[in-house]
C-alpha cells in the first residue's frame, strides 16, 4: 500500500511527467457561467513548470472562480484544462489533487480542532499512500510522520506543535494553510490572496517563506499586492472580466497598454501611448 | 370515477395539510437555516389549544387564537432558548429543538392527558361539503351538503346508486391552505418586511449592516413558521384526531416532504407535499397486492409464495412507507430534492 | 453554569475558517463549536467571514494525546479492572442485569460517537442497525438451538455485527450522499422506514410479540452456559473491554484522523486527495458494525427482540445520551451509556416525569454545556492541573446546594401536577422527597414555588460569582501557558 517513495527532500515534486509541449498547466478557452452571467469568457493560459505566476486584476474579474475552476471546486461551462498534458476540467478536487495539483483559499481553511502538527499530517497522509486504511496506527508511519515534522519547521510553527489550529493567530494560520497545501507534494501549486490581511512585516515575511517553500515547484498566486506580485512572480497573468489579457513579465505586463486601460482608464492609456 | 374524484380531493387535502406544515418549516429553515425538529409538536400544540379555547370561546375564534398563541411560544422559544445556541452552528440548533420536541410532548400529556381528544369540527364544517352521487342510470351528479336519503338508494334493487359525500372539514382544510398560500406568497413578494425576509434569507449579515433587526426578524419568522403549524394544528386536529402520537405520525413526513422538495424550497415543499398527500391517499384505499395482481394477469402462485408476508402485502398495508421510499428514490437519482437549490 | 464560554461542540459540517467564538478543545477526538457557517446557497460562494485576526482563547489548547504511556496503562487497566469487579461489587440481580445493559449501551453510544462526534455526522437512525444487528442475532441464535447452526453462543453478537455491518453498507450508501442537516434527515426517513416495516414483516420482525430465543442451547462450555445472569454479564463484559479498545484505536488510526478532518473542514478534505463521501461511508460502515455487535449483545441478554429496538425512541435515546455523556470526547459516550440505562431503568422508576426531566436536562446541556458531562469534566481537570481547582470548591458548593434547592422545587411542582393528572383518583397525597404533599393544599404549591423562585435566585447570584471567578483563573491559566513557552 505505501508507495516506496524515500523521503530525502520536501521539495519533492509529485506526478511531474511533462506535458509534450512541456506546460505544467494549461487553460483553453476557459468558460463558466451562474446561471446566465458568464464570468469566466475564454481564459487561455500556459504556464510551463517550474514558473512562478501572479494573477493579478480588477476586483470581480473572476481571479478566486479561475482557480476554484483549475482545482476542480467548479466545473467549466466549456473549455479545458490540462495539468501536465491531462485534462483535469469537469474532474473532483480529490482527483485532481492526486493528479499533483493543491491549492490554498482565501479564507483560511485549516482543520481547527486539530493541532498543527495533525493539520500537517493529514496534508501528507494520501500523498504516501495510507489512503482510507483504518488498520494502522498513525504514531507507527515514520514517513508521515517525518514529513509533517519537517513542513512543520519549514513554515516555522514548530514551537506551535500541539496547539489547537484554532489558536493561532491569523498569520500563523495563514502559514499552516500554505504549509497543507504544500505537505502532499503537489507539484503545482495555487495560492489564493495567500498575504490577504497581514501586516507591511508580516507579508515581508510571508513571501520569503513562500518562496521558500514551493521552490522548484510551479507557482500560480492571486496577488493584490504589487510589491508582493514583483517581488515574487517570474510572469504576471492579467485577468479583466474573466479573460486572460496579458501574461508576460512584470516589465512587459507594465507596458502593456491593455493593461494600462483596464487599470487606469482609456485616457491615461493614451496619454502613456502618446508620451513615449 | 367518483372514488377518483373523491380520493383525489381527499389526497389533495391531505397534501395541502402537509404543506401548511412543511411550509412553516421551510421558512424557518430558508431563513435562519434551522430545521426546527419540534414543528410538528407546534402542531400538536396548536391542535391541543384549539380544542381548549374552542371549548370556552367557539371554533371560529379558536381558529385565530390557537395560532396566535401557538406563535407566541414559538417566538418565547426561539428569544430563549434558540438564540444561545445561535453561535453554535445548525446542528446545536437542530437538537435545541430535538430536546424541545421531547418536552412538548412532555407537557401536553401532562396537562390534556394522554388519551385522544374529541375536537369536534363546528356545527357547519360537519357533515360532507358536497356528495357525488352515482346512479347508475342517471350518471354522475353532485349535491350540495349531504345528499337526501332518498337519493342514496333506488326503489328498484336491481339499479345501484352510490353516494360519495366529500367532508366539509377537508374541503375547509384545503381552503384555508390556499389561502395561506396565497397570503404567504403576497407577504413575501409583495411587502417590505417580506423584502426584509428574502434578503436575510441569503444575507443575514448584510440585511443586520443595513439596519434591519435581524434577530427580532428571525424571532418573527420563526413565530409566524410556528404559528403556521398552530393553524394547521387546529385544522388537523378537527379533521382527524387530536391525541399526544399526532406529532410523530406527522413529523417524519414533513420531513421527507422539505428534502425531496428540495430544501429551502417553498415550491418544492408544495409540489411533494401534494405528491406524497395524493399518492399516500391512493395507496390506503386500494386493497391489491402482488397476489391479486398475478390473478388478473391469470398468474397461477404457489401456496409457498401466497403464504410469504411481502407478496401477501397489500398496496393499503405499504401505504405508510411510501413517503420513505420516495425520499430514498429522491436521493438516489436527484439528491438535490425536486425543484432544490441549495446543496443542502 | 454557563459554561458555553468554555464548552463547544463543533458539529457543522459546513466549512469555513476559524472564528474568533469558538473554544479550543482538547485532542483529535475533540470536538469544537463553531460559529454557524455561511449560507453558502451555492457552491464557491464568497465567504461572508472576512479575514480576522483570531485571538488566543483561555481554554484547552493542546493536543492532550501526547500522554505519558504509563497514563494510557493505567487507564485501560483500571477499565478492565472495573469490568471485572463490578459485579462483585453490585450482586443483586438487578444490579448484574442493569450492568450488562450498562456494557451494552458503552458500544452503542460510542460506535453512534463514531458518526457524531468524530464525523460530525448526527443520526437520527442509529438504533436501526443496532436493531437490525440485534433481529439477525437473534435468528441466528434460534438457528443455534435448532440445530442448524454451528455456532458457539458467545460468537452470536458477531453475528450481529455483520449484520449492522452490511445495512450499514446497503443503507448508508444513499444516506451518506449528503451530510449536515440534510443527512440528519436521511437518517430520520430510513428509521421510520425500516421502524414501518418491521410491522409489515411479520416473518422476519415477529410481529407485535417480537422474536423470542434462548441462549442456553448447545454444550456448556467448561461449565458456562451463559443461563445465570453474571456469565451473561462477563461475556458482555469482554465484547465490551474489546470494542471500547478497539473503537479507541480507530481513533488512532489515519482514517480516523481524516474523520475529524471530514468533521471539522469537509471540503478542504477534498483538496487534500480525499474523497469525503468515501470517508464518511466507511466509518458509517465501521459504525454500523459495533451497533450491530451492540444489538447482537442485547438479543442474548434480553432474549427477546421487538419491534421497539429500531424505534425513533430508541434513536433519540442515542442522541440524547451521547450528547448528554459528551460527544467531544472519547470517553464521553461511555458516561452516556451508563446514564442511558440508570435514567431508564431507575430514574423512570422514580418519578413519572422522568422523560420531562431529561428533556429539559438535554435542553439546557446543549444551552450551556455543549461539551457534556466529559467536557465539564475536562475542564475542571484542567483546572486542577494548574493546581487551581481548589479555589472554587466554595463556589461549587454553593452552586450544587442552591441548585438542588430550585430543584427540589421544580421537581415538588412537577411531581404534583403529574399526579393530579395520572394519580387524582387515587388519593390527594404523594410522597416526594420523604416529605408528604397533598395537591388540594394551596399551601404546598405556594410551598414548592417559593421554594423553586428562592432556589433559582440564589441560584443566578451564584452562578454569576462563579462566571467571574472561572473566567479570573483562565486568564491566570493562560498567564501561566504564556510564561512556560517563553521559558
Amino acid at each position: 500500500m505505501r508507495r516506496d517513495e524515500h523521503v530525502t527532500s520536501v521539495a519533492q515534486t509529485m506526478g511531474a511527467g511533462a506535458a509534450p509541449d512541456g506546460y505544467a498547466l494549461e487553460l483553453r478557452d476557459l468558460r463558466k457561467s451562474f446561471g446566465k452571467t458568464e464570468i469566466i469568457r475564454g481564459a487561455n493560459l500556459a504556464v510551463r513548470a517550474g514558473e512562478r505566476v501572479a494573477i493579478i486584476g480588477p476586483n470581480g474579474a473572476g481571479k478566486s472562480t479561475l482557480f476554484n475552476l483549475i482545482s476542480g471546486r467548479f466545473a467549466p461551462s466549456s473549455g479545458e484544462v490540462l495539468l501536465h498534458g491531462t485534462r483535469i476540467d469537469g474532474k473532483r478536487p480529490f482527483e485532481i489533487n492526486r493528479l499533483g495539483l493543491s491549492r490554498s483559499f482565501q479564507i483560511t481553511n485549516i482543520f481547527p480542532k486539530l493541532s498543527v502538527f495533525e493539520n500537517l499530517r493529514c496534508g501528507v497522509l494520501w500523498s504516501l499512500g495510507y489512503k482510507y486504511t483504518f488498520l494502522r496506527f498513525l504514531s507507527r508511519l515514520q514517513d508521515a510522520n517525518e514529513r509533517a515534522e519537517q513542513f512543520l519547521h519549514m513554515i516555522k510553527l514548530e514551537k506551535k506543535r500541539d496547539l489547537l489550529a484554532m489558536n493561532l493567530t491569523y498569520a500563523e494560520q495563514r502559514a499552516l494553510e500554505i504549509g497543507i497545501t504544500i505537505a502532499g507534494g503537489a507539484s503545482v501549486i495555487l495560492l489564493d490572496e495567500p498575504t490577504a490581511g497581514m501586516s507591511k512585516s508580516e507579508t515581508t515575511r510571508f513571501i520569503s517563506l513562500i518562496k521558500e517553500v514551493t521552490a522548484g515547484k510551479t507557482l500560480l498566486t492571486v496577488e493584490h499586492d504589487m510589491g508582493v506580485v514583483f517581488g515574487l512572480a517570474d510572469k504576471i497573468a492579467v485577468v479583466v472580466y474573466g479573460e486572460v489579457i496579458a501574461f508576460d513579465t512584470p516589465e512587459a505586463v507594465r507596458a502593456n497598454p491593455r493593461v494600462q486601460e483596464a487599470y487606469l482608464g482609456s485616457a491615461v492609456a493614451e496619454q502613456q501611448a502618446e508620451g513615449h | 370515477m367518483e372514488f377518483f374524484i373523491i380520493s383525489m380531493l381527499n389526497g389533495l387535502s391531505y397534501g395541502l395539510l402537509l404543506f401548511m406544515l412543511s411550509s412553516g418549516l421551510t421558512l424557518i429553515f430558508s431563513m435562519m437555516g434551522v430545521l426546527n425538529f419540534a414543528h410538528a409538536s407546534f402542531y400538536m400544540v396548536g391542535a391541543y389549544i384549539g380544542y381548549t379555547v374552542a371549548g370556552w370561546i367557539g371554533f371560529w375564534p379558536a381558529l385565530l387564537v390557537a395560532p396566535l398563541a401557538v406563535g407566541a411560544l414559538g417566538a418565547g422559544f426561539e428569544r430563549l432558548a434558540l438564540r444561545k445556541v445561535h453561535k453554535f452552528g445548525h446542528v446545536p440548533e437542530l437538537l435545541v429543538t430535538f430536546g424541545l420536541s421531547y418536552i412538548a410532548l412532555e407537557l401536553v400529556q401532562l396537562v390534556w392527558g394522554r388519551t385522544a381528544l374529541e375536537f369536534r369540527p363546528p356545527a357547519v364544517l360537519q357533515g360532507p361539503a358536497f356528495t357525488l352521487v352515482h346512479h347508475a342510470v342517471d350518471g354522475l351528479s353532485l349535491v350540495w351538503g349531504a345528499a337526501p336519503s332518498g337519493l342514496c338508494s333506488a326503489a328498484d334493487a336491481a339499479v345501484r346508486v352510490a353516494c360519495s359525500p366529500f367532508p366539509a372539514t377537508r374541503g375547509f382544510m384545503m381552503l384555508v391552505a390556499l389561502l395561506m398560500l396565497v397570503a404567504l406568497w403576497l407577504l413575501l413578494t409583495r411587502t417590505r418586511i417580506g423584502l426584509v425576509i428574502q434578503a436575510a434569507l441569503t444575507h443575514p449579515e448584510m440585511a443586520e449592516a443595513l439596519g434591519h433587526n435581524v434577530p427580532r426578524i428571525f424571532m418573527l419568522v420563526f413565530g409566524a413558521g410556528t404559528a403556521l403549524a398552530g393553524l394547521a394544528g387546529v385544522i388537523g386536529g378537527s379533521t382527524f384526531v387530536t391525541e399526544p402520537a399526532m406529532a410523530a405520525t406527522v413529523g417524519s413526513v414533513i420531513f421527507v416532504v422539505v428534502v425531496v422538495g428540495g430544501m429551502g424550497s417553498l415550491a418544492g415543499a408544495f409540489v411533494a407535499s401534494v405528491l406524497i398527500g395524493v399518492i399516500q391517499t391512493f395507496a390506503v384505499a386500494f386493497d391489491v397486492s402482488l397476489i391479486t395482481l398475478a390473478q388478473q394477469l391469470g398468474v397461477e402462485l404457489s401456496e409457498a409464495l401466497k403464504a410469504n408476508s411481502v407478496v401477501k402485502l397489500t398496496l393499503s398495508q405499504v401505504a405508510p412507507i411510501l413517503p420513505y421510499l420516495f425520499l430514498v428514490l429522491i436521493l438516489i437519482f436527484r439528491p438535490k430534492g425536486l425543484l432544490g437549490t441549495r446543496e443542502g | 453554569m454557563n459554561m458555553q464560554h468554555h464548552a463547544s461542540l463543533a458539529l457543522s459540517s459546513q466549512a469555513t475558517g476559524a472564528t474568533p467564538q469558538s473554544l479550543a478543545h482538547p485532542g483529535p477526538e475533540a470536538l469544537v463549536l463553531r460559529e454557524p457557517a455561511p449560507r453558502a446557497a451555492v457552491a464557491g460562494e464568497a465567504h461572508p467571514h472576512g479575514s480576522e485576526a483570531v485571538p488566543r482563547r483561555p481554554s484547552m489548547t493542546r493536543d492532550p494525546s501526547q500522554t505519558h504511556p504509563l497514563g494510557r496503562w493505567l487507564v485501560w487497566g483500571g477499565f478492565a479492572l472495573l469490568l471485572l469487579v463490578a459485579p462483585k461489587l453490585f450482586t443483586s440481580n438487578l444490579s448484574v442485569t442493569m450492568l450488562s445493559q450498562m456494557g451494552i449501551a458503552i458500544i452503542a453510544c460510542l460506535s453512534y460517537n463514531m458518526l457524531l462526534g468524530q464525523g460530525g455526522m448526527l443520526s437520527f437512525g442509529h438504533a436501526v442497525y443496532t436493531g437490525l444487528g440485534s433481529y439477525l442475532a437473534i435468528h441466528a441464535l434460534n438457528a443455534v438451538g435448532a440445530g442448524t447452526l454451528a455456532l458457539p453462543v458467545s460468537l452470536v453478537p458477531l453475528v450481529g455485527g455483520v449484520a449492522g455491518l452490511v445495512f450499514a453498507v446497503l443503507f448508508g450508501y444513499v444516506t451518506t450522499r449528503k451530510s449536515g442537516t440534510p443527512f440528519a434527515m436521511i437518517t430520520l426517513g430510513m428509521a421510520e422506514l425500516v421502524f414501518a416495516m418491521s410491522l409489515m414483516f411479520s416473518e422476519f420482525f415477529g410481529g407485535e410479540a417480537g422474536v423470542s430465543g434462548n441462549r442456553v442451547v448447545g454444550q456448556p462450555f467448561w461449565g458456562i452456559s451463559f443461563g445465570p445472569a453474571v456469565q451473561v454479564y462477563y461475556l458482555i463484559a469482554a465484547y465490551t473491554f474489546v470494542c471500547v479498545v478497539l473503537m479507541f484505536a480507530f481513533t488512532q488510526t489515519p482514517l480516523g484522523r481524516i474523520l475529524n478532518a471530514v468533521r471539522d473542514n469537509p471540503e478542504r478534505v477534498e483538496f487534500i486527495g480525499y474523497n469525503t463521501q468515501r470517508v464518511r461511508y466507511t466509518a458509517f460502515i465501521i459504525s454500523g458494525f459495533f451497533a450491530g455487535v451492540a444489538g447482537g449483545l442485547a438479543c442474548l441478554l434480553f432474549e427477546i427482540v421487538t419491534a421497539e429496538v429500531v424505534g425513533a425512541a430508541r434513536s433519540g435515546a442515542y442522541l440524547l445520551f451521547t450528547f448528554l455523556g459528551g460527544a467531544t470526547f472519547f470517553f464521553g459516550p461511555i458516561i452516556g451509556g451508563v446514564l442511558m440505562v440508570l435514567a431508564s431503568v431507575l430514574l423512570s422508576e422514580l418519578t413519572k416525569a422522568w422523560l420531562l426531566y431529561l428533556g429539559l436536562i438535554f435542553l439546557f446541556m446543549v444551552m450551556y454545556a455543549p461539551g457534556g458531562i466529559a467536557s465539564l469534566f475536562m475542564m475542571n481537570l484542567r483546572v486542577a492541573a494548574f493546581g487551581k481547582l481548589r479555589q472554587l470548591w466554595v463556589s461549587y458548593l454553593a452552586l450544587a446546594v442552591t441548585g438542588l434547592v430550585a430543584l427540589a422545587g421544580a421537581g415538588a411542582l412537577i411531581e404534583m401536577v403529574y399526579h393530579l393528572q395520572l394519580n387524582a383518583a387515587a388519593s390527594d397525597e404523594l410522597r416526594f422527597l420523604a416529605v408528604t404533599l397533598n395537591v388540594k393544599a394551596v399551601d404546598c404549591w405556594f410551598g414548592a414555588a417559593f421554594i423553586l423562585l428562592t432556589g433559582l435566585g440564589l441560584f443566578e447570584l451564584t452562578r454569576r460569582q462563579f462566571r467571574q471567578q472561572w473566567g479570573r483563573i483562565q486568564e491566570e491559566i493562560e498567564k501561566d501557558i504564556q510564561r512556560r513557552e517563553l521559558a
